[in-house]
């Protein structure tokens, strides 16, 4: 049960993602919510992943995309990540993104899963949490780290 | 220094908290302190009424509406997007410090006037449950102004348009000619009756959001319904907002099983909520305030005559008091939700109200013009811009100089509104719309007499300003030399 509804498992971490543009890298990282059970409608969850990448690009200064969106095709708040190694452009000033986090969250979630996708945006603005991401090696390893470090 | 901020952004479950971080993590390089307030979907806990008085400035980075923007009106506000506090948040912080220190006007002027503002700004925030129930009422309030400005204005046109007879016009879905002016002032009419007709729901609807959030949306506002449908008008509504937010508020902290966790705040809370509070309006207290409404009106509609002038005089010493603070608030309030219950004296509270508030921006902005050595240069300027704060109706315009100089400005303005409240009332002057100022003297009942009013109370307040002013200016100089601001600093020691 933990292990399956925590925030991010081993097979959502994908240490070579798709770079060719940020419609791969999100298909890619989607498939593997959807393989996981996570995402039940994948057409939907991509369309309003895509909707709110509309509203306004969600890359950050500092080589971070953080496609998210709440969605009715969600099952459980979910984080898939994706490092890429060219990077792909999710629309920040500063060029592309090397460290993708996609968070999906399901429509009316609860508060205190809320929190737990709360701290991690926090943690996406520190230093070290993003360094020991693009030095990590292991899917399970960034899984558990990711897991400690926003306390799920 | 101590610095608040707000982050928001559209889906609210990342930027908000990256953004809160960045700045968190940025002010506490810079050695200041910060309290962020995450308006984002993982609850947010709203600033205390001491963080709020003793904050030098507000930071709001926000891609959407801050909820409860009046909170902050007190402070130094710095605005960016929600993407620039997480990529340039040093900057952002520099630029609130930087705000800050610019704030006070310079000198011991200054910080009189700073010391002023925060006791305004402990006032406001009040104690406890107080001031929790003011900010939801209040929060009610703000969202049906656009309506009732909407709706009171096509109304006004209607009748401008058509007569008085055009509230007996049959339904424009029946008949429409599209080269009949007649046809066009009951479109506007109609709809704008619709608009209002919307008035009482969305004032309960917003008051429980603002109580309890999402969830409590439909409760309140199917609430408000109920009590239009039993004629209990806006007493009604506040107190089926009020009770649709409590309950919805106590509903919330249920630990819901697992299943059913995910559908509470779309499913079941809003369901609950609507048959409880929808039930007890109809078949509890319903009736009860229904007649508490009819008395009310029918008191309103019996006011003439002196007893009018009198209430105009006591909403005008009200609308100048503390101009955009509590007192005004709630006599603004007060005619606001005067206008949905039709009465003409209703009418006649409104345009008094507003008359009011508008006298003291342009009070000071006519002593500052006419006696330009009383005021700082700060002052001047500031009475440039108060022209047209005061003809738009933002009563706030006059806050500079009151704060500066509380003990000589405020009762100065409050007898110039008392005036223009009055002479209002009088002359009868009616307006349907709860703001617009100058723009709307058109669509006044009587605007000659409004303008009157106006002017009227606008000479009396600068009168007393300058004469008040120049009593203390000499006295002072006699005394001592000190540098131009001094005087009003030591005047209010």
């Amino acid at each position: 049960m933990t292990e399956q509804s925590a925030l991010i498992t081993a097979d959502l971490v994908d240490l070579d993602l798709p770079s060719a543009n940020r419609r791969a890298a999100v298909g890619a990282l989607a498939e593997r919510l959807q393989k996981a059970g996570r995402v039940t409608d994948l057409t939907q969850f991509l369309a309003d992943i895509e909707a709110r990448e509309q509203q306004m690009p969600t890359g950050l200064e500092g080589g971070i995309g953080i496609p998210h969106c709440r969605s009715a095709a969600v099952t459980v708040p979910s984080l898939a990540f994706g490092r890429s190694t060219a990077g792909v452009d999710f629309g920040a000033e500063d060029g592309p993104a090397r460290l993708v986090f996609m968070i999906a969250a399901p429509e009316g979630g609860d508060t205190d899963h809320m929190t737990v996708l709360a701290a991690l945006a926090r943690r996406l603005v520190r230093k070290a949490f993003k360094d020991e991401l693009l030095g990590a090696t292991d899917p399970g390893h960034v899984a558990e780290y990711i897991r400690k470090e926003v306390g799920a | 220094m101590k610095l608040l901020a707000v982050t928001a952004c559209p889906t609210g479950i990342a930027h908000t908290y990256m953004a809160a971080e960045a700045l968190e993590v940025a002010a506490e390089e810079a050695g200041h302190e910060i309290v962020v307030e995450t308006q984002g979907s993982a609850g947010s806990t709203p600033f205390t009424p001491e963080q709020l008085a003793e904050a030098d400035a507000i930071i709001l980075a926000a891609d959407v509406e801050v909820r409860d923007k009046d909170r902050f009106v007190h402070l130094p506000t710095v605005t960016a997007g929600v993407k620039k506090a997480i990529g340039g948040a040093p900057g952002l912080i520099e630029q609130a410090v930087a705000a800050a220190e610019a704030a006070p006007k310079g000198g011991a002027a200054g910080s009189a006037a700073a010391a002023a503002e925060t006791q305004l700004a402990v006032k406001q925030s009040g104690p406890g449950v107080g001031s929790k129930v003011r900010g939801w009422l209040m929060t009610g309030v703000s969202y049906v102004i656009p309506f009732v400005a909407a709706g009171g204005l096509l109304i006004a046109l209607g009748f401008a348009l058509g007569g008085y007879q055009i509230s007996d016009a049959p339904s424009v879905t029946q008949s429409f000619s599209w080269t009949s002016h007649t046809s066009w002032a009951a479109l506007l009419f109609q709809l704008g009756s619709l608009a209002f007709g919307l008035l009482v729901p969305v004032l309960s609807g917003f008051i429980a959001y603002a109580i309890a959030d999402r969830p409590a949306l439909v409760p309140g506002f199917v609430g408000g319904l109920v009590a239009v449908e039993v004629h209990a008008g806006f007493i009604g509504g506040l107190a089926s907002g009020l009770l649709a937010g409590g309950l919805v508020f106590w509903m919330k902290k249920w630990k819901a099983p697992r299943a059913i966790a995910g559908i509470m705040p779309v499913l079941v809370l809003p369901l609950v909520g609507t048959a409880i509070i929808g039930g007890i309006m109809f078949v509890v207290i319903g009736q009860p305030l229904a007649a508490v409404t009819t008395g009310l009106t029918t008191w309103l509609n019996g006011l003439s005559g002196s007893n009018a002038i009198l209430l105009g005089a006591l909403l005008g010493l009200m609308m100048a008091f503390d101009m955009g603070g509590p007192v005004n608030k709630a006599a603004y309030a007060f005619a606001v939700a005067g206008l949905s219950t039709n009465s003409q004296t209703a009418l006649l509270i409104m345009a008094s109200v507003m008359a009011a508030g508008m006298t003291p921006p342009l009070a000071m902005a006519l002593a500052t013009t006419v006696r330009k050595k009383l005021f700082t240069e700060a002052e001047r300027e500031n009475g440039r811009a108060a022209w047209l704060l005061g003809a738009s109706f933002i009563t706030e315009g006059a806050i500079p100089f009151a704060a500066a100089d509380p003990l000589r400005v405020i009762p100065s303005l409050m007898a110039g509104s008392a005036v223009t409240g009055a002479l209002s009332m009088a002359f009868g002057s009616t307006l349907r719309a709860p703001h617009g100022g100058i723009f709307v003297v058109p669509l006044i009942g009587n605007p000659f007499g409004y303008l009157v009013a106006i002017v009227a109370g606008t000479l009396v307040s600068a009168a007393i300003v300058i004469v008040l002013k120049s009593v203390g200016q000499k006295k002072k100089a006699a005394a001592t030399t000190e540098s131009p601001s001094a005087p009003r600093a030591a005047a209010h020691a």
